[in-house]
């Protein structure tokens, strides 16, 4: 046989429904993602050639930045092509199968965790919220203190600035918990990631919150406009929102359910 | 599922109160759901993300995870002066000291001047 030898790449696990890929997605490699059913589950998987994803080059493939980006690219657009139809439990990148035997066994001996995930996240979507320090304006020297000479008003604006910058961080990070708390009251679940680097995040002002919340998709109109009202009482933070996201951040093992 | 409207997304400088969402999803948000959550299943290939040495250390580069990238020693937002209150007390003394010594040479500078013309 000619056919050059290929792995199965497992990107989730929904209920069953065999149709689940969206037509017209290229996947992971440029292959289309198929079904496999068992267990009234349907997992999400693609024929991925070993060259490029076997274990020896995938630990390769891996270390490579623009490809690990596309990659990770290829597996979430697909997720989210499934998520549009209904709940997905996504897996970890790279979480790949000699053959259909492989993810069939697995459906089999998990399928009390992916039904459990599965209800877990049924008509919710999760949403990423991060905020982002304002850096405050040079405060402007007071004119009503008295400054008796050149070196006195330095230290007088050198002081001004000093506080102003040390306030800023503080109301900065007292404006991250409070969001982060205020936004939990519309949400079932919430996690806390850690802040990404300003490079990474593409933004040069720090970030000070970086959340990720499981909301109902009938309340996903009042947690935004939260955001929005939220946006507008703190004007030490800027704040973003993304999604709606699979939920990645609340099917892993470990869960705890609900904001602190 | 639809993305609600919050408004025209901004550009250009970040302000204070502003709010750009909802966005795209950048490469950041989704390599830390990718790659950190999502249910983990030990498939006949195994590869530990966490073991590729290099992967782990360009990942930690862009994403900064707190308890890992300490580990590593990236931890930017522990030395930056917005985030952690030591570096913040580090920086206010540097500009202390360099106000200080600013201050040494006016004096100094002042001395001379009362010399030179008494």
């Amino acid at each position: 046989m000619a056919a050059e030898s290929r792995c199965v790449w497992l990107y989730g696990v929904t209920g069953d429904d065999p149709e689940a890929p969206a037509a017209g997605l290229a996947g992971v490699g440029g292959v289309p993602p198929r079904t496999i059913s068992a267990a009234g589950l349907t997992a999400i998987v693609g024929d991925v050639a070993d060259r490029e994803y076997g274990e020896a080059a995938l630990r390769r493939n891996l270390e490579d930045l623009d490809w690990l980006a596309r990659t990770a690219r290829a597996h979430h657009a697909v997720l989210e092509a499934v998520a549009e139809r209904g709940p997905v439990v996504p897996m970890r990148l790279a979480t790949l199968f000699a053959s259909d035997a492989g993810v069939t066994g697995t459906l089999r001996e998990r399928a009390d965790d992916f039904r459990g995930s599965l209800s877990l996240i049924a008509a919710r979507s999760e949403w990423g919220v991060k905020a982002y320090a304002a850096k405050p304006a040079d405060p402007v020297a007071d004119p009503g203190l008295p400054a008796t000479g050149p070196g006195a008003a330095y230290l007088q604006r050198r002081r001004a600035q000093l506080t102003a910058s040390k306030d800023a961080r503080a109301e900065a990070l007292a404006s991250a918990r409070a969001v982060y708390a205020e936004l939990g009251r519309f949400a079932v679940a919430s996690r806390l990631y850690p802040p990404q680097a300003p490079d990474l995040a593409g933004q040069p002002a720090p970030m000070v919150l970086n959340a990720a919340y499981l909301v109902a998709d009938e309340r996903a109109g009042e947690f935004s406009a939260a955001v929005a009202d939220l946006t507008a009482r703190h004007r030490f933070v800027q704040l973003a929102l993304t999604g709606p996201w699979p939920a990645y951040s609340f099917v892993g093992a470990g869960d705890e359910p609900g904001p602190r | 599922m639809t993305q609600p409207s919050l408004g025209a997304p901004e550009s250009g400088a970040l302000s204070a109160g502003t709010m750009s969402g909802p966005q795209p999803a950048n490469l950041g948000d989704i390599l830390e759901r990718v790659l950190d959550k999502g249910i983990v299943i030990a498939g006949d290939i195994r590869v530990n993300l966490l073991d590729i040495e290099l992967l782990t250390i360009k990942l930690r580069l862009v994403i900064a995870s707190l308890e890992t990238a300490s580990q590593v020693g990236i931890n930017w937002w522990q030395a930056d002066p917005w985030l952690s209150a030591d570096a913040a007390q580090r920086s206010d003394r540097q500009e202390l000291e360099e106000e200080n010594r600013q201050l040494r040479n006016r004096v100094r500078a002042l001395e001379r001047g009362e010399h030179d013309g008494g």
